[in-house]
């Protein structure tokens, strides 16, 4: 019996020594290929992942650790040197009341978003029934989300124009004074939060759908046989089954409204009122040249959601949804 | 065995994406000793530029074709950005941005040797151009403009005529009254903020310096705590569009301005008035041709302020080219530019202020001197305080160039945001002189 000197098979003395998996160890020019081979086997989860893991360090991780390193400078954008000025932005994104005054905004956003996952789970409740023409109903709720967001922010833009869509519309039931949608600052954020919620919608809809569709058939049969109808249907399937996605939604919800971005960026520019955190990052960073404080800025953002993800979940704790 | 080699695995990828994304740095330009602004004009050339339109329109090409002509050793291309200022700032980060570029606004004075070939002493230009100061850092000239403008007031002639306005205002409180008749006897928007696309609102900065016939307000005001104080520049600058928007003579909804609608509608008599520098005259010209108007109807007036009875308007540089610290024909570029300014004939064909002192006025600033308007340039700020504005600028975000306070101004004075005048400039006041200090200190 030869020994091989150098591969992890000299372990084995014995000819009568067996291979976990039972088979005799055989020679050594065999048991290097086979280390070999194992070794491949052992590798090509990693080589599949591999390029994914590539891409996610390059694209996201390493910006990421180039954001908290900006955070810590002076940096304004094009400058070869960048000094270090410690905790310095992160006192001013503190301090400066302007910073974290936007952050009402979001409470349009929020709220909105409670119609929002309310008119999903409605739609996808009644969808998910024998409805005629459901495919097509689906299709068209689920739509607005597969179109661009610059593309519906231009739309909208025309649609909230003085004597637009929306005010001819209107007229004809005779609402002949409508107000200014966008240049009311009492009304602009509502109408931009309309938008996100006609944009937004159909994504809800479908993880509603797929979760309501996930639910065994057999149960709905047997609360009909039990005489139960739609609404008690309602009531104790589908809203106790789908408990996990609605939590889920309304996490993506806070988190969503508190970066609102391209809706008012695109539709207003943030005047009038309706600047978000996310528009204040991009000025702060290329208007006022000063990314060291906008990447303090998008830092507390990510901390920001992550702390409301976190007790979000403390609080409404994952719980094992269980029909029987 | 297989946690290691998972995390061994990780590892790789994030040296290699290291290595990927450290890749950009290195360049040629450096390099090469007799690679100066004053070596052989040969070599390949690429100017990069903001007039998209001048590039589709087949213009640019003309101008290549002529400079060829004379450098056939040169050989010249061209790119056209759309997003010029915002894509130009990226792209300085890398080695890559052409031979010959416009100085985008994000480069301060003080950083322009990290990106510029420099040209010479600032003094040895000041006999030949105008519009100096805009690329000059402690008496070294890094660029030169490749036109001018005047500043002031757009309007059209034949709103004003149907609403019955005989002289053409010389005061704010005139040229309130102006806009008032304006709105009383014709259906023309007496003036146009273009609220929306924001940057037009930043246009009347321009003026600065121009009001009080001041012309070292620029660098007065950087170390000035109360620069909207009545009887200042940026007080009736800024206070004139307050009172227009606060006396309901600007358009109704402003969150719903179109800028290229906005010059159909000056150009036909649908707006009375703009704030624009004189680039604008041209475009407005064309917009009236192709709109069934006349060109004549384009008027041009200096901002409405006088001192001792005479009026100024401030003329200043446009974009300024420059040479890229890292082109690899150096002298070639900085021939570009020379001939560009004094022989292609740009200035006149843009209807710009040209850049060589010695060139004619254009015909479209005939109105202002007409009228006896002076046309004054502001002076240098002192050696090493060129870029303190912008400082000031940056550290109070007011962005005196931009739009984003002057969009709060005018929502303060259409009622939609609390505040009123005195309100408003205390608070920019506040802000301004915080940050004086601070940049100062």
């Amino acid at each position: 019996m030869a020994i091989n000197a150098t591969g992890p098979a000299s372990a084995d003395t014995g000819a009568d020594r067996l291979h976990p998996e039972g088979r005799p160890v055989r020679p050594s020019g065999a048991a290097r290929r086979r280390t070999w081979r194992q070794t491949r086997r052992q590798l090509t989860p990693y080589l599949f992942i591999a390029a994914a893991v590539a891409l996610l360090l390059l694209l996201t991780y390493w910006p990421a650790a180039n954001l908290l390193y900006f955070s810590v400078t002076d940096w304004d954008g094009i400058d070869q040197d960048l000094n270090y000025v410690g905790f310095e932005n992160y006192v001013q994104v503190f301090t400066d009341p302007r910073i974290f005054e936007v952050f009402y905004v979001s409470l349009y956003y929020f709220g909105a978003s409670f119609l929002q996952i309310g008119l999903a789970l409605y739609f996808a409740t009644i969808l998910s029934f024998n409805t005629r023409f459901r495919n097509f109903f689906r299709g068209v709720l689920f739509f607005p989300y597969l179109i661009n967001g610059v593309a519906i922010g231009f739309v909208f833009l025309y649609l909230f124009q003085p004597d637009g869509t929306l005010d001819t519309v209107l007229s004809w039931f005779g609402l002949t004074d409508p107000p200014q949608w966008i240049g009311d600052p009492e009304i602009a954020n509502w109408s931009l939060a309309g938008t996100s919620v006609w944009r937004y919608m159909g994504m809800n809809f479908v993880l509603f759908l797929g979760a309501i569709q996930s639910i065994p058939s057999d149960i709905y049969e047997a609360a009909e046989l039990d005489g139960a109808n739609k609404w008690q249907q309602f009531w104790a399937i589908i809203l106790p089954g789908i408990r996990r996605i609605i939590g889920l939604c309304f996490v993506l919800s806070i988190a969503g409204s508190l970066s609102v971005f391209e809706i008012p960026f695109i539709m207003t520019g943030g005047a009038n009122g309706t600047s978000t955190f996310v528009i204040q990052t991009i000025q702060t960073a290329f208007t006022h040249r000063q990314v060291g404080i906008a990447s303090a800025m998008a830092v507390v953002l990510l901390v920001i959601v992550l702390v409301v993800t976190f007790v979000q979940r403390k609080l409404f704790p994952d719980e094992k949804v269980d029909l029987t | 065995m297989r946690p290691k080699k998972a995390l061994a695995g990780v590892a790789t990828f994030a040296a290699a994406a290291i290595a990927l994304s450290g890749c950009t740095t290195g360049g040629a330009g450096d390099n090469d000793p007799s690679n100066t602004i004053d070596g052989e004009v040969e070599g390949d050339l690429k100017i990069i530029t903001w007039r998209t339109d001048l590039v589709e329109s087949g213009k640019f090409d003309e101008y290549i074709a002529a400079f060829e002509e004379k450098y056939p050793d040169v050989s010249v291309e061209v790119e056209g950005i759309t997003d010029y200022a915002g894509e130009m700032t990226t792209r300085l980060s890398s080695d890559n941005y052409g031979d010959v570029i416009g100085i985008p606004a994000a480069i301060q004075p003080n950083q322009f040797d990290q990106f510029l070939e420099p040209l010479g002493e600032k003094a040895e230009f000041e006999a030949t151009y105008r519009f100096l100061n805009g690329a000059a850092y402690d008496g070294t000239q890094y660029g030169l403009a490749i036109g001018g403008n005047a500043n002031g007031v757009l309007y059209n002639k034949r709103v004003f005529e149907q609403a019955g306005i005989t002289e053409l205002p010389t005061t704010p409180e005139a040229f309130i009254a102006a806009l008032q008749q304006v709105k009383d006897n014709t259906d023309a928007i007496p003036m146009y903020t273009n609220y929306k696309d924001g940057w037009p609102l930043g246009q009347s900065f321009g003026n600065l310096g121009g009001v009080t016939a001041n012309p070292d307000a620029s660098s007065e005001m950087a170390k000035d705590t109360a620069p909207w104080t009545e009887g200042k520049d940026m007080y009736a600058i800024d206070g004139l569009l307050y009172d227009a928007v606060a006396a309901g003579l600007t358009e109704e909804d402003p969150l719903t301005t179109n800028w290229e609608q906005s010059k159909i509608d000056i150009a036909t008599g649908k707006i009375g008035t703009m704030t624009l520098g004189s680039w604008a005259i041209s475009q407005m010209q064309a917009a009236a041709e192709d709109n069934g108007a006349s060109a004549d109807d384009i008027g041009y007036m200096a901002f409405p302020s006088n001192v001792d009875g005479t009026q100024h308007a401030v003329i200043g540089g446009d974009y300024n080219l420059a040479v890229s610290r890292h082109s690899e024909s150096k002298a070639a570029a900085w021939a570009w530019i020379q001939w560009f300014i004094e022989e292609s004939g740009f200035a006149e064909n843009e209807a710009m202020i040209s850049t060589v002192k010695a060139a004619p006025l254009p015909e479209n600033l005939a109105g202002l001197e007409e009228n006896g308007v002076q046309l004054m340039e502001m002076n240098a700020a002192p050696s090493g305080e060129e870029g303190l504005l912008n400082e000031v600028s940056s550290d109070s975000q007011v962005d005196l160039f931009g739009n984003i306070y002057r969009q709060e101004l005018v929502d303060v004075a259409r009622g939609a945001a609390d505040g009123d005048k005195e309100s408003f400039f205390a608070d920019l006041n506040a802000r301004w002189s915080e940050s004086v200090e601070r940049v100062a200190s």
